[in-house]
Order: C-alpha cells, then structure tokens, then sequence
C-alpha cells in the first residue's frame, strides 16, 4: 500500500496547526468522507451529485488528499454532461481512491492517540 | 506585526472536518469562533451574537452562502461586517456572484494560514475604518445639528430685536436673506418721535455666528437713540464707540445711516465704508451717488471718529436706494466683478422703479450663473407727510408721578452747541407729562425747529434763503458743518413752563439766541402752505403749535402747547 495520493506536507502542517484537535481532526474527516460516499452512492440528481462532489473536495483537498479531490473536481464540473455510466464509473473510482487513503489517515489516528 | 485586538468571527461551513480545522486556526490566531454548518444557521447566529467578521462557505446545504451573506449585510446596516466567502470555486462567474451578494473577499482551499491571517487583518482595518468614517459622520451631523440649533436660537432673538422697528412701513423696500444675520448683513429702521425715519444698512466682517454678535448691541442703540430723539451724529458716536469697546480688533461694521424727513422734504447721510447709495430723482432720472466718506464703525476711536452727515433735498416720489457689497461683490465663473458698471446699466435699463431689486437679481444670477443668498438691498421713498403715521410709542408709567406745575431754563453756550443736542433730554423731561404724551411727534418736531432755526440762523448767521434749490440745499449743510466747527461764542436759551389749567394744562415753550434776528412781519406774510425748501422751518411752527410769536427781532420765540382732561 503506498501513499503517494495523500501529502505528507499537508499533514504534517495539519497535524502542527490542531496540537491536541489532530485525532478529532482525523476521526471528523473519516466520518464525514463516508457519509459524503453513501450519499454520491444512492444519488442519481445531478445536481445533488455536484453539490456533494464539491463539498467533499473542499475537504480533501484540506485534507492532503490530492487525488480524491482531483476526481471530486471531475464528478463536480460533469454530473450534468456525463453518461449515467460514466458517473456509476466516477463515484467507483473516488469509492476506491477513498478506500486507497483512509488507511493512511487511520495509520496517523494511531500515531497520536485521542487524549 | 502589531498585535491584533480579537475579534468575534462567524465561521459558516457545512464540512465538519473544514469546519473544525478553519476554527482551529482562527482560534489560534487569537480570535473568538462562533460556527454555523449552514446559511440560515449562520444568519441566525449572526442577528444573535453580532460577530466582527464572518467567514463565509458559498455551497451549503439549507441555505447557500450568498443568500446568508445578502442577510448578514442587511442586518449589518451601516456597519461594516467584512465577509470573506471560504470556496473552492474557479469559475470567474461563480467568484462574481460572491462579490454580487456582498462578499468582501475570498480565501480558496487547501486553506493557508499565512494568507488567512492576512486577510483577517486586512478586513479588520476596512471595518475600522468604515466605523471612523461613521462615527465621524455622526459627530460632524450633532456639531451641524448644534451649529443650525445656536443660529436658530440667536436669529428668533435677533428678529424680536430687528421687528421692533418699521421695516414694513409703506415706504420701504427690502431684500434680504432670512439668514443675512449670519452674512453679516444688517437692516434696520425706526421712526424718530418727530415722525422721521431712520434706516441703517450695516455689512459686519466675516461670517457666521462672530459676524452676527455684533448685530444685537448695534440694533439696540439704533432703536434706544432714534427712540427718544437722538439725531444721526449722536446715534452714530454711540455705535462707534460701543462696536469699538467689544469687537476685537479685526472686526467691525461697515455701514450706512440715513434720517429721511418727511417735514423738511431731506435726506440726512452717514456712509461708513458701504458701496455707494443712490439718490433718485424721480423728476430729472438723475441718480445721485451717495458715497462712503468715512471708515466703517468700531473702527476709529471716539476721539478721532467723525460724525458729519450730508444732507440732500428731495420731492416726494423721491427714493434712496442702498445696497450691501454682496452686489457689486458678486463674481462670475472667471471671477470678474459684477461691479458699479453693471450695476448702473440696470439702473439706466429699469422702466418700472417697483422692478428694480427684481431686475438686479435677475442681473446677477445672469451673470453669476445662479442666485446667491448674501445680498441686501433696501429702498425708502419720500411721502408726503400727510401720508406717514408713525405708531404711538407706548409708555408704561401709571401717571401717578406726573409732574404738573413748574418751569425750568436752560443756556446751552459755544462748545456745548457744536456737539450736544439737548433736545432728546428736553423731550423726555416734557414727556413725563402725560397730556403732553399724544403730541409727541409735533412737540419733537416743533422743540427740534425752534432749536435749528435758533442755533443754525441765529446764532451761526445761516441765510434760509440759501436751501431754495437743491445745490444750495448741499452748500447750506456744508457751511452749517463749517461754522459750527469754529464756533466760539453764542448761546440758545430754553426756557419751559408748565401749568394745569382745569382739567388739562399748558406748555409755554421760549427759544432765545444770540444772534441778529430776521425780519419777523416779512416771514409772517407768506402763505402757510409754503412748500418751498426754504423757510419751511416757521410754517411748520405756526401748523403744528399754538399761539406761535417772535420777538426781539426775531430772536426770540414763542409756542404753546394744550392738552385737556385725560380720558
């Protein structure tokens, strides 16, 4: 398993910036990034696709993961011009890129135990 | 940097992870965080809690960034409430509709905390500003608010002082902004007991409320003198002196008084330092400049102010035209002078003489470009004197006191003569009896008569026959001015007697003077209704008293005056 899509600057800064908070942070991120996935998964309205693909990649992007917030950007400028296919094929791929990083922020959760 | 004072910021963003992390900074930038996850929660919390600043998400569930932010700058009113729209955006439309609903800036994600500071810095200076400039707008409108309230109080007192002369006699003109007060500008008019009519237009330096506080004690001795029968010399000694005793140095009055006698059919003029008046003669058209010859008042010291008055004939229908310098003063765009010139071609151009302030306004807007509000202009025409009905002064005495049996001289000698006129004094002695009150005005004029006919013919040796036209007229106030000047000797007695007779009573009133007497059957001879200019003085004697006589060649006279049962 590689890191390589989540910024290990990001985090060291975050992780500078919330001192004692850096776990809450971690535990926040997790929870609200597998709510966002539930809802892109049993949305089929455009435009409740483009608001929740924005939403969550403010937050990645926030975050330090580059990747997923690149493929939030892609689902949030075309949900309304792509394929149904097209999109099912989009929301597997930030599905599996999520699954790619939450290892590595669950790896930092353990580093620093909530106190 | 400077250490920030904390500030209470709102932060609006629907992304717990974002939202937590944003507070996180802010937090620790030394600031208060209140949070919202949503734009009605964030109005909400805003009308509640008042925050400096609001940090603001565009995308939010419920309600969206830009609707809060239209919200939050409604109720913010006046008051600067920075908002920064925290957005992911990049579309240059969607960062317009941020700044459309009133976003004041942007911070874009991944957050940065130098640039956030920054802007958290620079909108605090903004709203800091924007509340200076309020506060300072407010402390200017409450000093303007104070400034109006101090005009409006000084002004109400002012205009019970200013009514209580005859502006609104049937013979004078005026035009003057309600607030000429606060130009400077001055106007005032009152009759003398005689039935003569004093007018006074004075131009104070500067402006505002120091150019009006000399207005007051002016206006005070104009109204006190001509009151109780001070002649223009007198009344304009006293301004001086008083203008001179409480303006500071860089102040003081330029002015024009005037005395308009209906009886003796003249104009008596002082001009301190005002553009020149006019004279108009109806007759001929001519208009005769009626120039400054002296400096303003409060200028000179009692010592050195000279009070000499010119004196000019005039035919009934005759009008003495005044103005301030706010007419010849006025500048067009290239700031050329409306001047004398112009002014005279309105004269030269007016048909209607009732037109005349209007065709000068009209000439001066027509120059200037627009109308201006510090001009004062006033006009007075001779009646006849039949017309003029000067109101009774009112007394407030009971009468209880009022002395009715005695007699009392007086012998005013050389020096006295050339700069006092008893003739105020006598006449307020003499109207301390009450039946002689309701005649006032022809005991002022006849006492004043007697006076000038015993001082002027008698004992200055001033031919009458001199003011039979109107440049002899001139010549005869000229020499009068001269020969009093050098006056060593001489002296005019004054001799009252006062008697009850039944009800009523008697005045006997004898003039003497020391000089050669006139020939007193020829005099009597001419008609009563003599309107000639000269000799006037003793047609007017023989109208207005009873049982008139000369004696001693005409160096002394003598009237009566009866008065009956007071009602």
């Amino acid at each position: 398993m590689t890191d390589a899509c989540v910024d290990r600057d990001v985090l060291s800064a975050l992780q500078e910036v919330m001192e004692d908070g850096y776990p809450e942070l971690l535990d926040t991120f997790l929870a609200d990034s597998e709510a966002r996935l539930r809802e892109l998964q049993k949305n089929a309205d455009a435009d409740a696709l483009s608001s929740v693909a924005h939403s969550f990649k403010g937050s990645s992007s926030n975050m330090g993961a580059t990747r997923l917030a690149e493929l939030c950007q892609e689902l949030e400028q075309h949900a309304k011009d792509r394929s149904p296919s097209e999109i099912i094929k989009l929301v597997a791929e930030i599905h599996d890129e999520f699954a790619h990083v939450r290892p590595v922020y669950e790896a930092e959760r353990q580093r620093s135990p909530a106190h | 940097m400077q250490p920030q004072e904390p500030l209470t910021i709102l932060i609006a963003e629907d992304s717990a992870a974002d939202r937590l992390l944003l507070s996180t900074i802010v937090r620790r930038q030394g600031h208060a965080v209140l949070t919202a996850a949503n734009g009605a929660e964030a109005v909400e919390v805003f009308s509640s809690q008042q925050p400096h600043l609001v940090l603001m998400d565009a995308m939010m569930p419920v309600m969206d960034g830009f609707e809060a932010a239209r919200q939050i700058k409604v109720l913010a009113g006046e008051n600067l409430v920075p908002i920064i729209f925290l957005t992911s955006l990049t579309e240059s439309e969607a960062l317009a509709r941020c700044l459309e609903a009133g976003g004041d800036d942007f911070l874009a994600k991944p957050y940065n905390q130098v640039i956030l500071s920054a802007k958290i810095k620079a909108m605090d200076r903004l709203r800091r500003l924007q509340a200076t400039v309020l506060q300072q707008r407010d402390l200017i409108a409450r000093h303007h608010d104070y400034l109006l309230n101090e005009q409006r109080v000084a002004k109400a007192v002012f205009d019970k002082v200013a009514h209580s002369g005859c502006l609104s006699a049937p013979n004078i003109r005026y035009l003057q902004s309600p607030y000429a007060l606060f130009n400077g500008d001055l106007l005032l008019a009152a009759y003398t007991p005689a039935g003569d009519m004093h007018v006074l237009l004075g131009d104070f330096t500067g402006h505002g409320l120091p150019a009006a506080v000399g207005a007051m004690p002016l206006a005070e001795v104009f109204y006190g003198m001509t009151a109780k029968g001070y002649g223009l010399a007198e009344t304009l000694r006293e301004m001086n002196a008083k203008l001179k005793r409480i303006l500071p140095v860089d102040m003081f009055c330029c002015a024009t008084l005037l005395c308009l006698s209906f009886q003796r059919r003249s104009v008596e003029i002082w001009n301190g330092g005002m553009p020149d008046g006019y004279l108009h003669r109806i007759a001929t058209g001519e208009r005769v400049p009626l120039a400054a010859r002296h400096l303003p008042l409060g200028v000179l010291s009692p010592q050195a102010f000279d009070d000499r008055t010119e004196v000019f004939s005039m035919a009934v229908g005759d009008r003495v035209f005044l103005l301030s310098d706010g007419v010849i003063d006025t500048c067009d765009a290239n700031d050329q002078l409306f001047g004398v010139e112009r002014l005279q071609q309105v004269f030269a151009g007016n048909r209607q003489p009732d037109r005349l302030f209007a065709e000068i306004e009209q000439a001066l807007q027509d120059f200037r470009g627009e109308a201006r509000d510090d001009v004062s202009m006033v006009e007075v025409s001779l009646l006849d004197v039949v017309q003029v009905n000067p109101p009774a002064p009112v007394y407030s005495d009971s009468g209880q006191s009022c002395p009715l049996d005695w007699s009392v001289s007086f012998e005013f000698r050389g020096a006295t003569l050339k700069r006092f006129n008893p003739l105020p004094y006598l006449l307020q002695l003499l109207l301390e009896v009450h039946g002689l009150r309701t005649q006032s005005g022809a005991l002022y004029s006849v006492l004043a008569e007697l006076y000038s006919n015993a001082l002027e013919h008698g004992v200055l040796g001033l031919d009458s026959s001199l003011k039979r036209d109107a440049s002899g007229f001139a010549r005869y106030y000229e020499q009068r001015n001269k020969r009093l000047d050098a006056l060593q000797d001489g002296y005019v007695r004054v001799h009252l007697q006062v008697r009850p007779q039944g009800e009523g009573g008697c005045l006997v009133v004898r003039v003497e003077d020391s000089g050669k007497g006139f020939d007193v059957a020829r005099v009597m001879e001419r008609p009563l209704d003599d309107v000639r200019l000269s000799g006037r003085g003793v047609s007017l004697i023989r109208q207005l008293s009873r049982n008139p006589s000369w004696s001693d060649d005409g160096r002394s006279a003598r009237v009566e005056f009866f008065w009956e049962a007071l009602a």
